[in-house]
């Protein structure tokens, strides 16, 4: 047992945060909030080609480098920190987990390869409007075609959809209810009958798009793995974003602490480092405290993963729900402690601020992931062993 | 990063557990699960024999060196221990003081002389310690200690003859022996000057009178000394250099032993668990809220002290070490409250008369001292925000 990074994983830690401090730079992030690209093109062909991130997590068997979920949430960490505009957690954590879970060797074989190479941007359209992230409440349809099948249906909240080069689409067999009759459909470029909004974010860091579905034709080799048969596929997927989401609001909550505290050193006001008033110093504190914590938990969460035991819902939704604080507490408390300038344009405050608000909610929010802990509470029984791994409490 | 126990390790709890099992039963069996927090001195008699078994069977102090009782176990080895003996319901230790802090600073600071003099009854359960830093004006500043020793000719060599009174001492009405910071420098202020000195409790310079706290129990102790007097060599690092020693001290108190303690939250949890399915309040979605957030963040706690142990084994200080006690005590006094919301009107009702209160109850009552003692939260924040944030530190008043 050891509970810290290996050799390998400090590298990997070390140059995402030295080559995004260089590359993901709070001017490049607001050139993008300014412009009609969704994200960084330069910073995404960076991340996606030559710093080789997007084969990360994608299988050896697949053109990738097999790493695990430790990696992941690595280099997840760091982008929050930098609020890096590039479709990674798109691309990496939702869509290409989706393929990996639910595509045939052949579809695998092309999307992962792509993917890999850093030549396919990806993203995953799920919730609806109304709908929330629970896949029983899934409306979008779809019915076999002859070959191929028609799918129907309005798409909501898909971040960077309007931008990746691939779209994997949610949807139910017609009259299905439940977890029954839910496939995953690849689709690449714009389809007839398909109809793509861009939606205006309060986050613009993360753009999310409307996609509308109007009897669009897709082929057979279109439907990820047989159809109707995607429900466990979702559900992992959308735990292991949960977690890759977590990582990304530690990262972020640590760049509004740090941040913080160096103003409060700096800035004077009666004579004295503000940071030396104990109203200050113990926000700073109880910042740090959470921050450290949700950082265990993601840490933990990343290894229990990667163990690939039953716990990956669990243990997931307690990193969701949080970092989801975490990030938000913090976030809200390094604009307090700025002061005015802390609700200015010009300061970075408010970008960390919307991209809390904004994940808070994606993939669900605390109280949501409370819940699904609540359920495993309540199906746990108190009796038996639950000793491995480090102890799970 | 990697959350496995090696095959070695598995053996190792093996071994452990199979102890447990057939050594908590005939005699020991009516131990189990019996001293908890707020409840220290249930059974004390039964449970120090506990102790002594534990340390006959060179189970008492793992982490210690062979040489003095132990058996050099590493964190994994620890960690598995203190999970069995959450499992096999081992009662609340009643040489922890001794175990858990006496014994590791006189292992750092300590001379041959007194590791070979203090240690093995430690491990033996033959000798309890209490922990004497807290005066009546030094609580929170610590430094302000007002206990004075100075060296005298006695009947057996020199001497510390100590003078003044220490309070909120956990279980010294058990002790044999406190460890005292005293101040052996007349004239001298805050950390400099003060000495830490090994006293014998059982003897005429020495008085204890216990407090009775809002449990209705009495843990903690006022110590009055008063002519009390202990061998000249038995002061740890040199006098004059007693603060450093007892920073050491607190360190321990963030170190290995906050596994077991986790284990003993799991346990009430668990508790609770089951008394809300069996009441219902499992289905009030604010209670289910609370209860997936407590069960949440004692995993948290757990991350957190792994990933703090992992780096002290590599010897590196780390910073979420300084956030572990108020995490603790925050989550366990909010685990109080949930406790009594949870068991509702029922939560008002105790066990008998006169004043007998259930364990829930006394967890509730006492997890109050839990954000005090050991520094209190607003302390913690301080220290998080100077030692780890770099912030300015306090300015301070003439004392």
């Amino acid at each position: 047992m050891n509970f810290a990074f290996t050799e390998e994983q400090e590298l990997i830690r070390d140059s995402a945060r030295k080559f995004l401090a260089e590359h993901a730079t709070s001017e490049r992030a607001r050139a993008v909030m300014e412009s009609d690209s969704g994200y960084d093109e330069a910073l995404w062909a960076n991340i996606a080609q030559e710093m080789g991130w997007a084969a990360m997590v994608v299988p050896e068997a697949y053109g990738g480098l097999g790493l695990g979920m430790v990696e992941l949430v690595i280099l997840q960490e760091e982008m929050g920190r930098r609020l890096a505009c590039a479709p990674f957690f798109a691309t990496s954590a939702l869509a290409g987990q989706a393929v990996l879970f639910q595509g045939n060797e052949d579809q695998k074989s092309d999307l992962l390869g792509r993917i890999a190479a850093g030549e396919l941007s990806a993203s995953l359209a799920f919730s609806e409007p109304s709908m929330g992230w629970n896949l029983e409440d899934i409306n979008a349809t779809w019915r076999q075609d002859g070959d191929g099948f028609v799918l129907n249906g309005v798409k909501r909240h898909v971040v960077d959809g309007l931008d990746t080069d691939l779209l994997i689409i949610a949807a139910r067999k017609e009259g299905s209810k439940g977890c029954e009759g839910l496939s995953l459909f690849a689709l690449e470029g714009t389809l007839d009958g398909m109809a793509c909004t861009r939606l205006v974010t309060m986050d613009q860091t993360r753009p999310q798009a409307q996609i509308e579905l109007n009897n669009v034709s897709v082929s057979g080799s279109a439907c990820l793995g047989a159809p109707g048969t995607a429900a466990d596929a979702l559900d992992k997927t959308l735990n292991i974003a949960a977690l890759a989401l977590a990582a990304e609001q530690v990262g972020g909550a640590q760049e509004c602490l740090d941040k913080t505290v160096e103003y409060v050193k700096e800035r004077v006001q009666f004579g004295r480092p503000i940071g030396s008033f104990q109203a200050v110093k113990h926000k700073c504190a109880d910042m740090m405290v959470e921050v450290e914590s949700a950082r265990s938990a993601v840490y933990y969460a990343a290894c229990i993963v990667d163990e690939g035991t039953d716990e990956l819902a669990e243990v997931a939704s307690m990193a969701k729900a949080y970092c989801s604080d975490t990030y938000f507490k913090c976030a809200g408390d390094a604009i307090q402690l700025h002061g005015g300038i802390g609700v200015t344009w010009e300061h970075d405050a408010h970008l960390y601020f919307k991209r809390a608000r904004a994940s808070r909610s994606y993939l669900g929010d605390p109280a949501y992931h409370r819940e699904r802990v609540a359920k495993a509470i309540e199906a746990f029984d108190t009796s038996v062993d639950h000793f491995k791994y480090g102890g799970t409490v | 990063m990697d959350l496995n126990f090696s095959p070695e390790d598995e053996t190792f709890r093996d071994e452990v557990a199979t102890w447990f099992s057939e050594n908590l039963s005939g005699d020991f069996k009516h131990v189990r699960y019996r001293g908890g927090s707020g409840d220290q001195s249930e059974m004390f008699a039964e449970r120090r024999e506990w102790e002594r078994h534990m340390g006959r069977h060179g189970w008492s102090c793992i982490a210690w060196p062979k040489e003095y009782g132990g058996r050099d176990a590493t964190l994994s080895q620890q960690v598995i221990f203190a999970e069995e003996y959450a499992r096999a319901g081992g009662p609340g230790r009643t040489g922890h003081l001794g175990v858990e802090l006496a014994g590791p600073t006189i292992l750092a600071f300590g001379t041959d002389e007194q590791k070979k003099r203090f240690l093995p009854p430690i491990a033996a359960g033959d000798e309890l310690w209490s922990q004497g830093f807290s005066e009546p004006n030094a609580g929170s500043d610590l430094a302000n200690v007002r206990t004075k020793a100075w060296l005298e000719d006695g009947l057996n060599g020199k001497e510390w003859v100590i003078e003044g009174q220490k309070i909120w001492t956990s279980l010294a009405q058990f002790a044999d022996w406190c460890f005292v910071v005293t101040r052996t420098e007349e004239g001298t202020q805050g950390h400099k000057g003060l000495s830490y000195l090994l006293v014998p409790l059982d003897q005429e310079g020495v008085d204890i009178r216990p407090i009775k706290q809002m449990t209705g129990d009495a843990e903690f102790n006022e110590v009055f000394f008063d002519g009390a007097r202990t061998a000249a060599e038995n002061v740890v690092g040199a006098p004059g250099d007693g603060w450093k020693v007892a920073m050491g001290t607190l360190a321990f108190e963030r170190g290995a032993s906050t596994l077991g303690q986790q284990m003993d939250f799991r346990n009430e949890l668990y508790e609770i668990v089951e008394i809300a399915k069996r009441n219902g309040k499992i289905k009030d979605p604010h209670i289910r809220q609370r209860l997936a957030d407590a069960w949440m963040r004692l995993k948290i706690m757990r991350a957190n002290s792994l990933r703090m142990l992992t780096k002290a084994e590599k010897a590196e200080l780390a910073p979420e070490a300084l956030i572990y006690k108020i995490y603790w005590a925050t989550w366990h006094r909010n685990l109080g409250e949930l406790f009594m919301d949870i068991l509702g009107d029922e939560a008002e009702i105790g066990d008998a008369a006169p004043y007998q209160l259930n364990g829930l109850q006394k967890v509730f009552l006492f997890s109050r001292a839990d954000t005090i003692y050991a520094g209190t939260n607003q302390i913690q924040r301080n220290i998080i925000a100077e030692r780890a944030l770099g912030l300015p530190r306090e300015p301070r008043g003439n004392t």
